[in-house]
């Protein structure tokens, strides 16, 4: 049995295509990171499994319980972390926490939700009410209301979106430890340093396609291994710019083997240009995302050898 | 294992998955919602309970002044006893289905529907804790005006069973059309205009303020079509033992419209009309 198991999911939303079948299986207990552009249906995905939308065709699974046909039994599995920063304003951080976990038939729980306010930063606001509460704080709060009832799956939408340093720390420590409990964490984000610290799977979408889907040691292996960072103050020579990642003054280039660096500083040389703290290093989930996705769009995933 | 990678098992200890669904455990997610609706109207007291009742007792202290002595309704009733019970039962109805309509699409609105979206709670949870908060909220604000207008008037409790049935009948009614209308809306606008163009002209045009005898037979005829007209006729029988039309009549009228409504709202519900995409 899988944690989350998609089948041929497809969502049409008027004239775009936001997932056009997508198959994914998710083993209990991983740390899955769900990568890939704005609009590439991520969102959408976790919105199905959460009973929020609809798919048009296909099929998902929660432990085993259909998501439309025995939505009760998947709900009660799994906790989501919404991306929107919602919040209803008529009660206290702690009154909101035993409301969730009154939903799902969870009462007396109070233990529990100390032991999250306390992982979460948010002991001393227990009793403020929830306007009071800052963006990052009502982010904690959000993250509570996801596990106030123990649910063994949790799916987090973007939960470090906006949000500082040290709640993104305080964060992590706290699902990394869920995790290692026996937790399934599904999450999709933005930073993807973050993924690459965390997640032992990865699956990138692409307009709402699986393009890749693998252990992150070898995504991370399996591409262009080798990549090159300077900074520069003269505009890069035209003939390198498509393998290359601009950032303001700093450059990245992706080479395969240390001919293609031998090349790449020749050209640089021959335009007259000199790089500055200049450093050879591995390529990061960064530049294999940029790779994937600049690269032509794939057929589609088989369901057969994702799920198996 | 394919290329693509497998997922790993059986590595590390897992979590025991969730508790399979008990009937303490749906009841308890039914409380709960209830509990929090109530809850809600509650914190904000001020404006969802005295502010009703005051409005109330408005309209008693000046249509009362204008017409008690001009007017006596079926025969010997004066007219400020005659609008008490109108003017309560106009404020359970418009209370009951301000709060069921008003919780909705403030949640829709703010986006923190969501945390009701992602429970396991059936849309028969729903329709009992949104429509049983505005029973309550009916209730509170009803007990309310007849407090504070019961001294302006004798009053008798002739058949004290139909008050209660209409009451409840009434409330439940619209709470469930004030769901209904949440669902549909998209703004604070159309709820607003369903409330000044529909419940309220039905409710002012019901006989609160007069009976329908005095009317001319063609509006008459027109009122016999208002649902709300019966809620209220019905209402008062149980406080003078006598009416515009049989009780049973209303009964039977305010008994379908509710299975109606009721129905319609619970097919809504169970199909997540306009909040699940």
């Amino acid at each position: 049995m899988y944690a989350v198991e998609v089948i041929d999911v497809a969502r049409r939303f008027g004239p775009v295509q936001a997932l056009a079948g997508i198959d994914l299986a998710v083993g209990e207990g991983e740390f899955f990171g769900l990568l890939g552009p704005n609009g590439a249906g991520k969102t959408t995905l976790i919105s199905i499994l959460a009973g929020l939308t609809r798919a048009d065709r296909g099929s998902a699974r929660i432990l085993g319980h259909d998501v439309i046909a025995d939505f009760r039994a998947a709900r009660r599995n799994l906790g989501v972390v919404p991306q929107e920063l919602v919040f209803d304003p008529f009660f206290s951080v702690r009154e909101a926490l035993r409301i969730q976990g009154g939903y799902f038939g969870v009462y007396n729980n109070d233990a529990w939700i100390d032991e999250l306010l306390a992982n979460l930063g948010l002991a001393d606001k227990a009793n403020a009410n929830m306007r009071q509460l800052s963006g990052g704080m009502k982010r904690r709060v959000l993250v509570a209301q996801a596990l106030v009832h123990r649910p063994p799956v949790i799916v987090l939408d973007e939960p470090t979106a906006g949000v500082d340093v040290e709640l993104r720390q305080t964060l992590w420590q706290f699902i990394a430890r869920l995790n290692k409990e026996g937790h399934t964490v599904l999450l999709t984000t933005h930073y993807l340093e973050e993924a690459e610290a965390l997640c032992n799977r990865i699956a990138m979408l692409k307009q709402g396609r699986v393009v890749a889907l693998d252990r992150t040691s070898a995504l991370l292996a399996g591409t262009a291994s080798t990549m090159l960072r300077f900074k520069l103050d003269r505009p890069l020579p035209t003939q390198l710019l498509a393998q290359s990642r601009v950032t303001g003054r700093i450059v990245q280039i992706t080479a395969h083997d240390a001919r293609e660096v031998e090349s790449i500083l020749a050209t640089l040389h021959a335009a007259a240009c000199e790089p500055e703290d200049l450093e050879i290093g591995r390529a990061d989930l960064e530049d294999v995302f940029l790779e994937i996705m600049q690269a032509e769009m794939p057929q589609r995933i088989p369901a057969a050898q994702v799920a198996h | 294992m394919s290329s693509l990678g497998a997922p790993p098992r059986g590595a590390r200890p897992l979590v025991a998955p969730a508790p399979a669904e008990t009937p303490a455990s749906v009841l308890s997610g039914v409380r709960t919602l209830l509990y929090k609706e109530v809850l809600r109207f509650w914190k904000v007291s001020f404006q969802t309970v005295a502010a009703p009742v005051l409005t109330a007792v408005l309209y008693l202290l000046i249509f009362g002044h204008v017409l008690e002595g001009r007017v006596t309704v079926f025969g010997s009733v004066g007219y400020t006893s005659f609008l008490i019970p109108g003017l309560v039962m106009m404020s359970v109805l418009q209370n009951a289905f301000a709060n069921s309509s008003s919780s909705l699409i403030q949640s829709k609105i703010t986006g923190n529907l969501v945390f009701l979206l992602v429970t396991p709670l059936s849309h028969w949870a729903w329709f009992l804790a949104y429509v049983g908060a505005s029973l309550v909220r009916g209730v509170v604000v009803g007990a309310g005006v007849m407090l504070v207008t019961v001294w302006f008037a004798p009053l008798h409790l002739a058949a004290p069973g139909w008050i209660l049935l209409f009451t409840v009948a009434g409330a439940v009614l619209m709470g469930a059309l004030g769901l209904i209308a949440g669902l549909w809306a998209e703004k604070f606008d159309q709820i607003a205009a369903f409330q000044n163009f529909l419940i309220m002209p039905m409710t002012f045009l019901s006989g609160v303020f007069y009976s329908i005898q005095s009317l001319p037979p063609f509006w008459q005829a027109v009122s016999h079509l208002n649902p709300f007209f019966y809620m209220i006729d019905g209402f008062r029988h149980g406080f003078f033992g006598v009416s515009d039309v049989s009780p049973w009549t209303s009964l039977a009228v305010v008994g379908c419209s509710l299975v109606v409504v009721c129905s319609l709202c619970l097919m809504l519900l169970r199909r997540g009309y306009k909040i699940r995409h």
